[in-house]
């Protein structure tokens, strides 16, 4: 199957391995992976922040930019979501782009895995104790709940502890993080007390961006959590 | 930045550390969630419940005008009053010249948060009347000369050791009475209340256009009371909450009911069909209804957020709100809190002055998936944002940021022109102070997967 590629540009920024692990996964269960590389962004940091105009602009670009893919993947139910949700909103009665649109054809990494290619299983083994934090785009956006649970159910030697509050938003929330800086550590605080109190070790999830943000916090009060994206723990062991 | 936000952004930086604070609200909420999990059971399929109250409201709100009229003209016929008021001064005018009228002195009020919105209480009190809270809640918050926490559990952020507190410092009664001591208590000091006053003020909770009815839903009794001793029942409530039908009750009165408090259906469930008639032997001798515009046909004319006027009200959405239950409901600084009051109030007070409460959210769409009546609370904040943008209130260097991503997310070879380790440096300098004291930052990679990908072609497995 052929499947492209779309890393998110926080992802593509910041956390590159995740990104390499995702291609190193889907290759490993016999996909034929491609990667534009004129790709930026998703578009949601603007729409989000009322900049709609702005938003369209680099939401047409990544419509060129898919335009002739049948399958994208992507490592963010946060940018899935949008995409599929909120593209349309930008070009209401706009014919000509709205039958380009991508959204159905975009699929959450975990999603994919799932739905489209039946897999569950990759053969990762990653020895520890675990706690999952719904990311909300994967959750409310996309529907994305059992998915990655079941995912991590077959990595050999984890388990999973599930948290109090683990459908809780974590704070990010784009610029929220950084015009209300207070309200979005105090969740984060919240968030990571929550994970610690189960005892586990790993703090996993379908986005990068939440983690990006509570490891933030984790690192600076130095809490023995380890941040790690689902694709970074199906790609370990093999 | 306007003085309401930065209000907001001090005080919600004082609540988001206070664990005190932190502790009661998450205690609090934590009742509330379990009360309505268990409560929700009673729905064989709530979301079918929920479609339904959805689709009546939007009806209704579509043709809010027919409705109001009907249920104007009912209520006429059973020898009500009906009062229009546009604005919050009108209202209060109104009811002042009632209450000169009747010569009153004290007034029973059940818990109505339209009346915090005009703020009925300090005006008559500044015009020598005495309003006296009766909904136990409401009263220890009047005691403590606080607006009310939350929709519908106005003292929510006080443990049972606060309230005892309050009630020994103002009641001078024992500071160690238990919480079934110290309602005994309230209850003592009201029940002469009742008895005094010359006049009842309730909210309505819904306005019935074919009967002409008008719904109070309460646990306490104390509603009943305010409209039953005194001779004179005003009340007070805006103009969305109108149903066409007493038959709507039945899926509107448990909704409401579980989703603001977790029950099947609420204690006292009282239908007011106007003053007593001739064949009657108690109620009011008269009945007033002021219906409050205040704001609402701004929203009712703006179809993009009209459905924010299916609201019944049932502070669902606050008691799931991650930033509510952070901050708590005073740091709004608007009577209406949480995602509701976060969408509402830039319409009804203005947008310059209150489109940071439609920012200061993360979008997590807790709210719209809790709503009872289906409002898409997190949309609805997305539209005040770019209205917020497209009216101008921002500034230049938010623009100038936006631009930079405009043109940098346009044109891949601008990310790829410097490697993490500058970027680094540049994004700390920019964001430190906004980044805050709590966090580390995130770490650039010294390769972007764009760059590693152009160099090998290829990832291999």
């Amino acid at each position: 199957m052929k499947v492209h590629l779309f890393i998110p540009c926080f992802v593509d920024q910041l956390f590159p391995q995740t990104a390499v692990n995702m291609t190193r996964i889907l290759q490993k269960v016999g996909c034929e992976v491609f990667y534009n590389h004129n790709q930026t962004c998703c578009g949601q940091p603007a729409f989000n922040a009322g900049y709609w105009k702005e938003s369209r602009s680099v939401c047409s670009k990544f419509i060129n930019d898919f335009e002739n893919a049948e399958y994208i993947v992507t490592p963010s139910g946060s940018c899935a979501g949008f995409v599929r949700n909120y593209y349309r909103s930008l070009y209401t009665n706009d014919q000509k782009i709205t039958k380009k649109l991508p959204g159905n054809r975009l699929y959450e990494f975990t999603e994919f895995l799932i739905q489209i290619l039946k897999v569950d299983d990759v053969g990762a083994v990653l020895n520890g104790v675990a706690t999952y934090h719904d990311a909300c785009g994967a959750l409310r956006e996309c529907n994305i709940k059992a998915g990655p649970r079941q995912l991590l159910s077959r990595v050999k030697g984890l388990k999973l502890l599930e948290m109090e509050e683990n459908e809780v938003c974590c704070g990010f929330g784009g610029t929220f993080a950084v015009k209300f800086e207070a309200i979005s550590t105090s969740m984060s605080e919240q968030k990571v007390f929550n994970a610690l109190q189960t005892g586990a070790s790993y703090l996993i999830s379908t986005d990068q961006s939440c983690l990006m943000h509570l490891e933030g916090y984790i690192r600076k009060y130095r809490h023995p959590l380890k941040i790690l994206h689902i694709a970074d723990v199906l790609a370990s062991g093999w | 930045m306007t003085h309401q936000e930065s209000d907001f952004l001090t005080t919600s930086r004082q609540k988001a550390f206070d664990l005190d604070h932190r502790r009661k609200m998450n205690y609090s909420l934590k009742q509330s969630d379990m009360a309505f999990q268990k409560g929700k059971l009673q729905f064989p399929d709530l979301n079918a419940a929920r479609n339904h109250a959805n689709r009546k409201k939007w009806e209704t709100i579509e043709n809010l005008g027919i409705y109001l009229q009907e249920f104007e003209s009912n209520f006429l016929k059973a020898g009500g009053k009906i009062i229009w008021a546009q604005t919050a001064e009108q209202a209060l005018q109104a009811i002042l010249k009632i209450c000169k009228e009747k010569g009153a002195k004290s007034i029973v009020k059940s818990k109505s948060m339209v009346t915090e919105e005009i703020h009925l209480n300090k005006f008559l009190q500044n015009n020598e009347v005495e309003v006296i809270e009766t909904d136990l809640g409401e009263y220890i918050q009047q005691l403590d000369g606080e607006a009310p926490y939350h929709i519908v559990a106005p003292s929510l952020h006080k443990s049972k050791e606060d309230v005892a507190r309050l009630f020994h410092e103002k009641l001078h009664t024992d500071p160690e009475l238990q919480p079934e001591e110290l309602t005994l208590v309230a209850r003592e000091v009201l029940r002469k209340k009742y008895q005094q006053a010359e006049i009842g003020i309730t909210g309505a909770n819904f306005l019935l256009a074919d009967v002409g009815g008008v719904v109070v839903t309460e646990n306490e009794g104390n509603a009943r009371l305010s409209t039953s001793f005194p001779k004179t029942h005003i009340v007070i409530t805006g103009i969305e909450k109108v149903l066409p039908s007493i038959n709507d009750l039945q899926s509107f009165l448990p909704l409401l009911a579980t989703f603001g408090s977790g029950q099947k259906v609420t204690v006292y469930n009282t239908i007011f069909f106007g003053p007593r008639t001739a064949a009657e032997v108690d109620g009011p001798e008269e009945m007033y209804i002021i219906l409050l515009d205040n704001g609402r046909t701004n929203i009712l004319a703006n179809p993009e957020v009209r459905e924010s006027l299916y609201c019944i009200r049932c502070g669902a959405c606050l008691n799931d709100c991650p930033v509510y239950k952070t901050i708590g409901g005073h740091a709004y600084g608007s009577v209406y809190s949480g995602p509701i009051g976060s969408v509402i109030t830039p319409h009804l007070r203005g947008l310059a002055g209150y489109k940071h409460l439609s920012f200061a959210s993360t979008l997590c769409g807790k709210c719209t998936e809790v709503c009872p009546v289906r409002i898409n609370l997190h949309e609805l904040l997305l539209i005040n944002r770019r209205k917020s943008v497209e009216e101008g209130n921002t500034n230049s260097s938010e623009n100038a940021g936006w631009f930079v991503w405009k043109l940098t997310s346009r044109n891949r070879w601008m990310l790829n022109v410097t490697g993490g380790n500058l970027k680094n440096i540049v994004i700390k300098k920019l964001f430190k102070k906004l980044w805050g004291p709590h966090r580390e930052f995130p770490v650039f990679a010294r390769q972007s997967f764009n760059v590693i990908w152009r160099k090998k072609k290829t990832i291999k497995s």
